[in-house]
């Protein structure tokens, strides 16, 4: 009866052994310089639409985010941003074009159960939690400027 | 010219990827799900551009702040002041979505053409 806490802890012992180490800093570098490149190549977009094409702002930018998401969809398809996105972590996770990969990843995924049981029910699967989220929140932030009456 | 390209690029690099790395300790250190990540990303984005800070940093960094899924709860909120502005309480409710919809419909329509042109891989 004696031997079973020992097993126990030498079973933890084991189980520390075989986990993998976490490498937070190589993964928090990674996330940093590739999310920050993606979003470096995204504003050189926008800084060559209003200069070269003689965009406003507003349009430009229109332009660059369809463009981002028009991208993530391509590179999804052809299974580049799977592959990518292990290696980057949160530096593709993070920005819009990881909202666009959840989009096109399940909708592709799904799709040998028919377009609207499969793809179309799936589509937001995860992204849905970021657009509920993000509306509360908005309302529930719109509602305390309104009551403050900032608005 | 270029040197004010090169000061722009640098912002949007620092500010995207100061945004990104935050996403990766939420990941790693808090061990969150992506879903939970991003869902918290979003909250603060809307929270800070309640307080004004958002458009500022976006004013500042441009696509550094405007990339990152943050700026989907920013643009709500701003979507739904400008409602509230010329419409009153109701206008929360129409106004809400009415600037993200580049980013939501864009997401779909790619995103249902790829599943329409590509097989998943494994």
């Amino acid at each position: 009866m004696a031997g079973k806490p020992q097993a126990a802890a030498w079973y933890q012992v084991i189980v520390q052994r075989h986990t993998p180490p976490k490498k937070l800093a190589r993964n928090c570098l990674t996330a940093f310089i590739g999310g920050g490149a993606l979003c470096a190549l995204a504003q050189a977009a926008l800084f060559s639409l209003m200069h070269f094409a003689d965009m406003a702002e507003k349009d430009a930018s229109t332009v660059v985010l369809t463009g981002v998401i028009f991208l993530t969809a391509l590179c999804t398809g052809l299974g580049i941003y799977d592959h990518a996105g292990q290696k980057l972590g949160a530096g593709l996770a993070v920005p819009i074009s990881g909202f666009a990969n959840s989009v096109a990843a399940s909708m592709m995924e799904h799709r040998s159960e028919g377009y609207v049981l499969g793809s179309g029910c799936n589509s937001f699967k995860l992204a849905g939690a970021v657009v509920v989220f993000g509306i509360i929140s908005a309302f529930g932030v719109a509602l305390i400027l309104m009551f403050l009456g900032k608005i | 010219m270029i040197g004010e390209l090169l000061l722009q690029l640098l912002k949007a690099f620092l500010v995207g990827g100061g945004i990104c790395l935050i996403g990766q300790l939420l990941f790693d250190v808090a061990n969150l799900t992506p879903a939970h990540t991003m869902s918290i990303l979003v909250i603060g984005g809307s929270i800070l551009s309640g307080l004004g800070v958002y458009p500022l940093l976006a004013d500042f960094a441009g696509f550094g702040a405007m990339l990152p899924i943050s700026s989907f709860g920013n643009t709500l909120v701003q979507g739904a002041r400008a409602g509230a502005e010329s419409h009153g309480f109701f206008g929360i409710f129409s106004g809400l979505l009415k600037q993200v919809s580049a980013g939501i419909s864009a997401a779909v329509i790619f995103g249902f053409l790829a599943a329409l042109f590509f097989k998943p891989k494994s």
